[in-house]
């Protein structure tokens, strides 16, 4: 028996060049930051700080900084499919054969989902939802840090498969029977199961997270209609992971153990029904990308509000709104495989559903419309994200609307409209609230600005780019463009992907004008700084914090008595001031006492280095070390589970001190 | 901060038993609860094999009484009330009720109508033999 | 801006409030708990579904019917009801800070549960020793996964006692402690609950 199981030396892709090319140069990346950060000492701080912290600002920040960097890898993958989508006409071939393109387009649906989307919406979540709930951290601090490093740890196998070994050629969506060992008996199959598997759990955790800390951990007063609307999309949200998750986890389970155990699940032979595993699938699918959505949907209540200076229009509705999207999203699953053989009337029934779900929708964008209508906007960067979103998902959510018609989506199935579609809706929803709600927050994180000239920049050439990338595929499908093409003979269909490659290197440039801005910002930091906690004159409790908050986020939890908290104490504190005497007794100081906060704990990244070695080990059939890690695991959580020290208690004389300074920064 | 707690954790019982009477009456709550179960499981087993009854419907009776049961559990054994201070646990517990029954009669209804309108490979092949 | 900490109106901290701030640990960590186990039910309804939709695709070889040992299924069902009642039981100990009758009703608890796991065993052992194993057909792969994954959790829950009942050696009764043990005995009747259903979808359901 081979100590190494299938792995040998030819995993490692000497003889393809661009495979090869890619890993080296990821691979001094990764090279050149590990070094960086040794040669200059960072190494202890980093530990201390960052990897072993179960702070929930920290967290957040981690997870946005890995949906930043994987955002680098699956735009390359796009890079990659448009230019040879560019060549590959009539007699041309391109220049990448078609197993290393299929590869490309699996691992680009795989990577922007999973470990960009999932990562930074989570990553905001993460950050901001405590904050405005006004309470110090989410409900369970340790297994929050377990889930961000159960993510990387994914992130760490997929990216591992470029170097050694291959992907999933088979699409995102891994459908058997083509996923089966007998169509696929190479490893990219089992590094897309695995990888997938491990940050599946981690998700899950932080949708239990959540929703216990939305439903049982809010400021003392914070009723349920004065949260915050990103706090109810944030609920919706987990919600969903919770019920969704489990579904995929089961999927894969059966297709992982047909491929590992000769079971007959989804396969040809035995009895097993393929369509199964596509129906679980969906049952996931479809409220994955109301997950996506909905803390996106948050970000721009937030944003509007605030740079339209009013209060939202219509709350009430809103939450409504929301609710409704989360139950509505278990009801339309079937429109994702209308062709795949059901009769006409649960195509019927799926196509009317997918339908009504437009509704809520469309109720949250006359909202936000209300909202700035008779407001004093300013323009910041936020809010030009969410003006582009308004009329770019608008655009996006039609076609679907289009697509929901059974015999529609006949003619329209897995053509490139259907790309175009998707990525409308989730690159003008998803990716635009993300960059919008990042440069909302930044501050609150770090402290200072970013730079709003670049920021703008970063917009329109997001905003050109996306239209010129994806309109002439709504074209192009309309004239028969079948999705996930090497080559194509039609050379009608050329002139269009031209154009569309052109508008990806436009997007290219706003990704440019991001990592500008973000040097630019750290570079002038001080004439950026923000002082007050409080740079957009925001409605939420957030902004009453320093930037950045200390720890503990609160030194005396805040006691709530409406929407919009902050604001309304903004108004309060000036009506007093303005009707004090000069002479003004200065307001009392709080009462100050002693905080518990959870201890710091690498119990985390233990967890994935194990995950990571096992998941590698099962993909590569390498049995020992398969047993080795599942013990390190479970040894590393007996340890943690005999810990004597949960907690570390702040003293109240801190807490008074950080309170000080920033009342102090204040009054300046 | 007041302590007055509005909920009650889930599988906790109403009051920590702290008196005999308290620790006899919490011991009858578990023992009727396994009695109750006891006999729904024995009726299951029985209409599952008995001749006396229509046949079709055996399986809605057994699906009753399994949901029969898996109350009894929620009650006696977990302690879930419909009182102001369950009301999230309940809540919660319905969601998944609801995803439970959307996932399985949803995946349930789908498949049969594709099996119905897609042939199933066996038939092919036995198609395919005949020419 | 003030420094104090109450956000809006002269507040009436008393009467006015229809929330208390955040809950106590043990109501946290309990409904955490709770809505994994939803989460768990969920994953366990996909595989049911599973397992009704292939549950004739015996493509050719033996089925329900011809396999399932409803006596043996009989007493199985009778451990694990029992060991339910036990882990209350259990319970009820830890609430009166009754250490020797929490062990003894862990142990009961836990050779329940080892019974019903050696019961299950065997019947797997039994059909794979005539052939019906899961690399068989569709349907069997489907018993084999959702039965087996009952069982898998079963196993972890023993596992989960014995290191409870190590830490209540080490710990006592703490605060921490008795946490996870109200999460164990949540998690020990939610599986019977879903064996409830096992026996009759799977056993009952499959045997006519």
């Amino acid at each position: 028996m081979n100590l190494l199981g299938k792995l040998s030396w030819s995993a490692i892709p000497l003889d393809q060049p661009i495979p090869l090319g890619a890993s080296v140069a990821m691979i001094l990346a990764v090279l050149c930051v590990l070094g960086w950060i040794t040669l200059k000492g960072h190494w202890p701080y980093l530990w201390r700080e960052w990897i072993t912290s179960v702070d929930h600002k920290r967290i957040g920040v981690m997870y946005c900084i890995l949906a930043l960097v994987m955002l680098l890898r699956g735009f390359s993958d796009a890079i990659l499919m448009r230019s040879q989508q560019a060549f590959a006409a009539g007699g041309a071939q391109g220049y990448l054969p078609p197993e290393h393109y299929d590869q490309i387009f699996s691992a680009h649906g795989t990577i922007m989902i999973f470990f960009m989307a999932m990562p930074l919406v989570i990553g905001l979540m993460n950050f901001a939802v405590p904050l405005q709930l006004g309470v110090r951290d989410v409900a369970f601090p340790t297994l929050n840090s377990v889930s961000f490093w159960l993510t990387a740890s994914g992130v760490l196998l997929t990216n591992i498969s470029l170097v050694i070994g291959e992907f999933a050629k088979t699409g995102w969506m891994n459908y058997p029977p083509l996923s089966e060992l007998r169509y696929s008996p190479g490893v990219g199959v089992d590094y897309y199961l695995w990888s997938l598997q491990i940050s599946g759990i981690g998700t899950l955790m932080t949708g239990i997270n959540f929703v216990t800390t939305i439903l049982k951990m809010r400021a003392p007063g914070m009723a349920y209609m004065r949260m915050p609307v990103f706090c109810w999309t944030a609920l919706a949200t987990n919600l969903l992971i919770v019920a969704a998750f489990p579904v995929l986890t089961a999927d894969f389970v059966m297709l992982l153990l047909d491929r590992y155990l000769g079971f007959h699940f989804f396969t040809v032979d035995g009895g097993g029904n393929m369509m199964m595993y596509i129906n679980l699938f969906w049952v996931w699918g479809h409220p994955e990308v109301y997950i996506l959505v909905l803390p996106a949907f948050g970000i721009y209540s937030e944003v509007v509000a605030t740079f339209s200076g009013k209060p939202l229009f219509g709350y009430r509705s809103m939450v409504v709104a929301t609710m409704a999207i989360c139950i509505l999203s278990f009801l339309v699953w079937l429109h994702h495989f209308f062709t795949m053989g059901a009769g006409a009337d649960i195509n019927g029934f799926f196509g009317i559903t997918s339908m009504i779900i437009a509704v809520p929708t469309g109720v949250k964008i006359f909202n936000w419309l209300f909202t700035m209508y008779g407001g004093r906007v300013r323009f910041h960067v936020p809010i030009l994200w969410s003006i582009g979103f308004m009329i770019t998902f608008a655009l996006g959510g039609m076609t679907g609307v289009l697509l929901a018609m059974p015999p529609a989506d006949f003619v329209l199935h897995n053509s490139v409209f259907l790309i175009a579609h998707f990525h409308n809706t989730i690159i003008g929803a998803v990716v635009f609230g993300a960059i919008a709600g990042y440069n909302y927050w930044f501050p609150k994180a770090f402290g200072f600005r970013l730079e709003e000239r670049w920021g703008a920049a970063a917009f329109w050439c997001w905003l050109i780019g996306f239209y010129v990338a994806f309109m002439p595929l709504y074209a192009v499908g309309m004239m028969g463009m079948t999705r996930r093409m090497q080559h194509y003979d039609d050379l009608a269909w050329r002139p269009w992907l031209v154009v569309a490659a052109i508008g990806a290197l436009v997007i290219m440039a706003g990704i440019a004008c991001q990592i500008v801005q973000l040097v630019v910002s750290i570079r002038n930091r001080e004439a950026l700084r923000d002082v007050t906690g409080d740079p957009w004159n925001g409605r939420t409790l957030e902004w009453s914090t320093s930037s950045p908050p200390p720890p503990w986020n609160f030194a005396v939890l805040p006691h709530v008595t409406g929407i919009d908290a902050f604001w309304t104490a903004k108004q309060q504190a000036h009506t007093q001031a303005a009707g004090r005497p000069q002479t003004a007794t200065p307001a009392q100081a709080p009462d100050y006492a002693p905080i518990e906060v959870p201890k710091n704990s690498p119990i985390g990244f233990i967890t994935a280095f194990f995950t990571s070695v096992t998941g590698f080990a099962l993909i590569w059939h390498i049995w020992w070390m398969v047993i080795l890690g599942v013990v390190g695991a479970a040894a590393a959580m007996l340890v943690f589970a005999w810990r004597e020290q949960e907690e570390i208690e702040i003293p109240a004389e801190e807490l008074a001190r950080v309170d000080r300074e920033f009342q102090t920064e204040l009054a300046a | 901060m007041s302590l007055q707690s509005h909920d009650r954790a889930p599988g906790d019982d109403s009051t920590r038993a702290l008196t005999r009477e308290d620790m006899l009456s919490e011991l009858l709550v578990y023992t009727i609860g396994l009695v109750l179960a006891v006999i729904l499981t024995a009726v299951s087993f029985w209409a599952a094999n008995t001749t006396l009854l229509w046949p079709p419907g055996v399986a809605l009776g057994l699906a009753v009484l399994a949901i029969a049961q898996m109350g009894v559990h929620l009650v006696f054994f977990l302690h879930i009330t419909t009182g102001p201070d369950n009301t999230n646990n309940v809540l919660a517990l319905a969601f998944g009720i609801l995803t439970v029954l959307l996932v399985v009669a949803g995946s349930l209804v789908i498949m049969a109508s594709l099996n119905a309108n897609m042939m199933p490979p066996s038939d092919m092949m036995n198609l395919h033999m005949q020419h | 801006m003030s420094s104090t900490a109450v956000f809006g109106a002269e507040a009436d901290v008393a009467g006015d409030v229809s929330y208390d701030g955040p809950a106590p640990k043990r109501i946290v960590v309990a409904y955490g708990f709770w809505i994994f186990l939803l989460s768990d039910i969920v994953m366990f309804s996909a595989l049911f579904a599973t397992y009704a939709v292939l549950a004739h695709a015996s493509a050719g070889g033996p089925d329900g019917a011809q396999l399932f040992d409803q006596r043996r299924v009989a007493i199985e069902t009778g451990c694990l009801l029992l060991s339910s009642y036990t882990c209350g039981l259990m319970w009820m100990a830890v609430g009166a800070r009754n250490t020797g009758a929490t062990y003894l009703g862990a142990a009961v608890t836990f050779l329940l549960g080892a019974a019903f796991l050696a019961l299950e065993a065997s019947e797997f052992a039994g059909m794979v020793m005539i052939g019906a194993t899961p690399e068989r057909s569709a349907f069997l792969s489907a018993f084999f996964t959702l039965v087996g994954c009952h069982g898998v959790h079963v196993t972890f829950g023993l596992l989960w006692l014995a290191v409870m009942m190590a830490q209540i050696a080490t710990k006592g009764f703490r605060p921490m402690v008795e946490r996870r043990l109200l999460c164990f005995s949540l998690f020990w009747h939610a599986l019977d609950i879903i064996w409830v259903g096992l026996f009759t979808v799977v056993y009952l359901m499959g045997a006519r």
